[in-house]
């Protein structure tokens, strides 16, 4: 009995001073710089855009969000961990491609095709990590010249095998009910109707959250990408942590393409382009640094949010579309700043 | 001084190591006991970082014997080493700035509870162990939650060592680990040195190119120079001038200081 009041004894101090600097510890989080993005995004379309202030509006402001966001996760974590991936964009337009023709020309049923997908997203981001480990390129070449030759290979092969720059529409074949409730099934909830991908994008979230603050893994994600050389000097298995995370990528992006490709049963092979410049936007809003060892998932899934406010929002104002990019790019901008000032701010007490 | 009649925990006989023609380590014996601090000095490119490669694993010996505990061993890695309790803490090589105390102090080793697939971190554990060995060490930080970064270079090398002993170490090879600092945060880190090897009876290993540093600490002296050794000393046959003597180039100083026309050289105290 004595031992446990003993060691009851520490704990308490320890929650005292943790309790005292709570505000300082909620200021020194890498995605608070995103959470005041998101509010003051959110005040400036809700006075400028009458629309924005519906339920139903914010329902497509989440969904816009959730396909960005989904890929973004794991981008934030791969750059986390140090790394680029520059292929993202054009590599969710491959796997609903691969899906969608190993469906219709070769096996006939959804599932196959789907799993089919599955391998190639989860080989293209094995193949992105080993380049990375063999040839000791930055990952920016690296995954800039998968970029640039998956890019080809969707429209060269799809209209090598279709004839076509899309894939027929995959709605008629075996297993596609199935397929399409779990990719991209609508929920009514409250009488609000959401799409499924709003609630896995919210799940992925919290499980990268989860993994990067309280596992072992996340703990050498962190190491990896803030100094690899003392991580190996450790014991950490630091290529392996590189080639995880390129295929943790892979299985985002697999996500979304076939999220994309039930959701509109035939995929734009030269779709994706430039996508992979949003993910990489979500996680350095979100508070990752460029340079690796930073950053944060809830931080990627804020700052997907504000990338579809604005979006939306800008739909919704009634100006042209033309201006989103302007606004992604003022907010990036913006958000590095902000960001960077926070964190000296923060590491120099 | 039974002490050093016990068998030495690290020792080296007629150590060599080439790479092709170039041989970069000669002839080098060295024995490290149980609370000993041996302090090893050199020029650049004298050899130091070869013998100390080879002490931690990193690389194979050539030629001699290298015995941990009396037993002879060829290590082709640094985790066969930390196995044997022989551990090196790099100047650079030691923290992740961005990464709390915590959990640099747990890097690679970390503590966990729970089944899988929901084994996680035991923040807690952990968070009170670091709580626990920093003050049992003397080391003061307010919040164990700051980023190692925020920490002085003396107190981060401190937290690197005290790691090391926490996980096992009994023979700690210091890198230069004043090399970088000030005078107060040398101060922190030769003290905490001497504290090591006096209290906690860990064989230390420190590298140094500083007498002053050296002296301070160190029960016995290697002086390497050109992969060879230069000097060998224990504490008690040599003054710091002979010393700072041999470390400031030796027979090789007077010559130049002849050479140079600039007043007498000032001999050394014949060494045997």
């Amino acid at each position: 009995m004595t031992t446990i009041t003993q060691g009851v004894e520490p704990r308490l101090v320890r929650r005292q001073v943790a309790h005292q600097a709570l505000w300082k510890k909620v200021l020194k989080r890498p995605e608070v710089g995103a959470l005041g993005g998101v509010i003051l995004v959110f005040i400036f379309f809700y006075v400028m855009a009458p629309p924005f202030r519906q339920l139903a509006a914010f329902t497509t402001i989440l969904y816009q969000s959730a396909t960005l966001g989904i890929p973004a996760v794991a981008v934030a974590l791969l750059m986390i961990g140090g790394e680029f991936d520059l292929s993202a964009g054009v590599a969710v337009t491959a796997s609903s491609l691969a899906a969608a023709i190993f469906t219709t020309e070769v096996f006939g049923n959804v599932w196959i095709g789907v799993l089919a997908a599955l391998v190639l997203s989860l080989g293209i981001g094995a193949l992105n990590g080993y380049l990375l480990v063999k040839t000791k390129l930055h990952s920016f070449l690296v995954t800039l010249s998968t970029f640039l030759m998956l890019q080809g290979l969707n429209i060269a092969v799809t209209k090598l095998l279709t004839g076509n720059v899309a894939t027929d529409d995959i709605s008629g074949m075996t297993g596609f009910n199935s397929a399409h409730a779990v990719f991209a099934s609508s929920l009514t909830i409250g009488g609000v109707t959401i799409s499924i991908a709003i609630i896995y994008w919210i799940i992925f979230a919290l499980l990268g959250t989860w993994v990067l603050l309280r596992t072992k893994v996340g703990n050498w994600i962190f190491a990896v990408g803030g100094q690899g050389d003392s991580a190996r000097a450790v014991g950490i298995p630091v290529k392996k942590v590189k080639i995880g995370l390129f295929m943790l990528v892979g299985l985002a992006v697999w996500f979304t393409g076939m999220h994309m490709l039930f959701a509109y049963d035939t995929v734009q092979s030269g779709a994706g382009i430039g996508n992979e410049l949003l993910y990489i936007a979500s996680a350095v809003v979100g508070g990752c640094l460029l340079t690796g060892g930073y950053g944060s998932a809830i931080g990627s899934a804020l700052g997907a949010f504000i990338f579809g406010m604005t979006t939306e929002g800008v739909i919704y104002a009634d100006w042209d579309p033309d201006w989103f990019m302007f606004f992604v790019g003022a907010m990036l901008l913006l958000a590095t700043v902000f960001n960077g000032w926070l964190r000296t701010r923060a590491s120099s007490r | 001084m039974s002490k050093s009649n016990s068998t030495p925990i690290v020792q080296l006989s007629n150590v060599g190591k080439s790479y092709g023609n170039f041989s970069a380590l000669k002839d080098v014996s060295i024995s490290v006991r149980q609370g000993e601090v041996t302090c090893i000095l050199g020029d650049n490119g004298a050899g130091k970082s070869t013998l100390i490669s080879i002490i931690a694993g990193l690389h194979g010996h050539d030629e001699g014997v290298y015995a941990v505990d009396g037993n002879p061993v060829h290590f082709t890695s640094p985790r066969q080493a930390l196995d044997l309790g022989i551990s090196a803490v790099y100047q650079t090589l030691a923290m992740v700035p961005l990464m709390s105390i915590w959990r640099n102090f747990f890097l690679g080793s970390e503590m966990t509870t729970g089944t899988w697939p929901f084994r996680r971190l035991d923040v807690a554990g952990m968070w009170d162990k670091t709580d626990v060995e920093l003050r049992q060490m003397g080391i003061n930080v307010s919040d164990l939650e700051q980023p190692v970064g925020t920490l002085s270079g003396g107190q981060r090398q401190v937290v690197a060592i005290a790691r090391a002993i926490h996980f096992g170490a009994r023979v700690l090879i210091l890198d230069e680990p004043t090399a970088a600092l000030g005078v107060t945060q040398s101060g922190i880190v030769l003290r905490y040195i001497a504290q090591a090897a006096r209290e906690q009876g860990i064989g230390v290993i420190f590298i140094t190119h500083n007498p002053h540093h050296a002296y301070m600490v160190g029960d016995h002296f290697m002086v390497l120079a050109r992969g060879e050794v230069e000097l060998d000393a224990p504490r008690s046959e040599l003054s710091l001038d002979d010393l700072m003597f041999h470390m400031a180039g030796g027979a090789g100083l007077n010559a130049l200081q002849h050479e140079l026309h600039r007043g007498d050289a000032r001999g050394p105290t014949p060494v045997n």
